[in-house]
């Protein structure tokens, strides 16, 4: 089923909100990084103005971003993870920010790298505006690079009409040996993913698990 | 975060009366609200450290709970309300949650910045 696999030695990974990570692509992680690579995750935002507070309840606005800085650092250790940056923006304005200041922290990032891939949402299908404004910072900031020194740039869509507009994912990946990891970097979210979209309250079967997180898919994105 | 009492919250709400204070109010449907059921817009708004100023304030009803602040120029109202932090002492740290455990509503009083 795996539908790649080029050598990554150093990856790049760029989305707003601590959980990102877990959801999107905690077993293809596990998977390079246990391949060698060198893995940075810049994660723009906290994610302080989540609506999730652990259920009972435990956080509030105030205590959301410490308790959710806690869990990233320990989602990132559980996928090994080596470097984590937190870039300190406010979570759901990144389409309000200055663009040059995100765009030019990204080229930072892009030339002290100088990553082979480069991990992120596909701007305009990926539900959440701070999702789509950083997938947009991304490839704008990659589509700028000659075209000899652009990483790959996989992306992450799930909004409803994604595939009408940009067909299948051409990245598909069995992460079914890194499942492990992959649950235990999104337990580790723990005001998180206990939500009824996310994991949910009661502990999932083998196959459950398998059906619902096995498989990781991205886009490549195109920059002609 | 424990379901909030109201008579506690009336004395916090009259300790912090005529003083410079920074509020934090926010009513959020989440950013996926729409893309979970599509007849459920996304709608949002929140104010953070805006400075603010009442002379008197309290909170009503039987849970929910509706709080209300009359300030020298206006108000500034919540409706929603269920829960209080209650480990912090100084500033009044409220929510609203619904039945799934999400905030909804949030509305917050402190003498420092957020």
């Amino acid at each position: 089923m795996n539908t790649i696999q080029a050598e990554h030695q150093r990856i790049l990974v760029v989305f707003p909100h601590p959980d990102d990570e877990a959801f999107a692509a905690a077993g293809t992680l596990a998977m390079y990084i246990e391949g060698g690579a060198q893995v940075t995750y810049a994660c723009l935002t906290l994610g302080e103005m989540g609506r999730n507070m652990g259920i009972p309840p435990f956080a509030n606005r105030v205590t959301l971003p410490t308790i959710r800085k806690e869990e990233l650092a320990d989602s990132c250790l559980a996928i090994g993870i080596q470097d984590l940056r937190m870039l300190g923006f406010h979570d759901k304005m990144i389409e309000f920010e200055d663009q040059q200041l995100l765009d030019s922290l990204i080229l930072k990032l892009l030339k002290e790298l100088t990553p082979s891939l480069v991990i992120t949402f596909y701007p305009g299908y990926s539900v959440h505006p701070d999702h789509d404004a950083t997938g947009a910072a991304v490839t704008r900031t990659v589509g700028r690079l000659p075209a000899a020194e652009r990483p790959l740039v996989h992306c992450v869509a799930f909004a409803s009409n994604h595939e009408q507009m940009i067909g299948k994912a051409d990245v598909k990946l069995d992460v079914t040996a890194f499942l492990t990891k992959k649950m235990a970097s999104i337990r580790a979210h723990r005001s998180q993913f206990q939500a009824a979209e996310l994991v949910g309250n009661r502990e999932l079967t083998d196959e459950e698990i398998r059906n619902r997180f096995g498989t990781e898919q991205f886009w490549t994105y195109r920059f002609d | 975060m424990l379901p909030l009492q109201p008579q506690d919250i009336q004395t916090h709400i009259d300790r912090l009366a005529g003083q410079d204070l920074y509020l934090h109010l926010e009513l959020t449907t989440g950013a996926y609200a729409s893309h979970l059921d599509s007849t459920r817009p996304s709608a949002s708004a929140f104010i953070t450290n805006a400075a603010v100023r009442y002379t008197n304030g309290s909170i009503s009803g039987t849970g929910p709970y509706r709080v209300g602040l009359k300030t020298e120029q206006g108000w500034v109202y919540a409706e929603g309300l269920t829960h209080v932090d209650e480990n912090d002492t100084e500033r009044l740290i409220l929510a609203g949650h619904d039945s799934q455990g999400k905030l909804i509503v949030a509305l917050q009083l402190s003498r420092e910045r957020f």
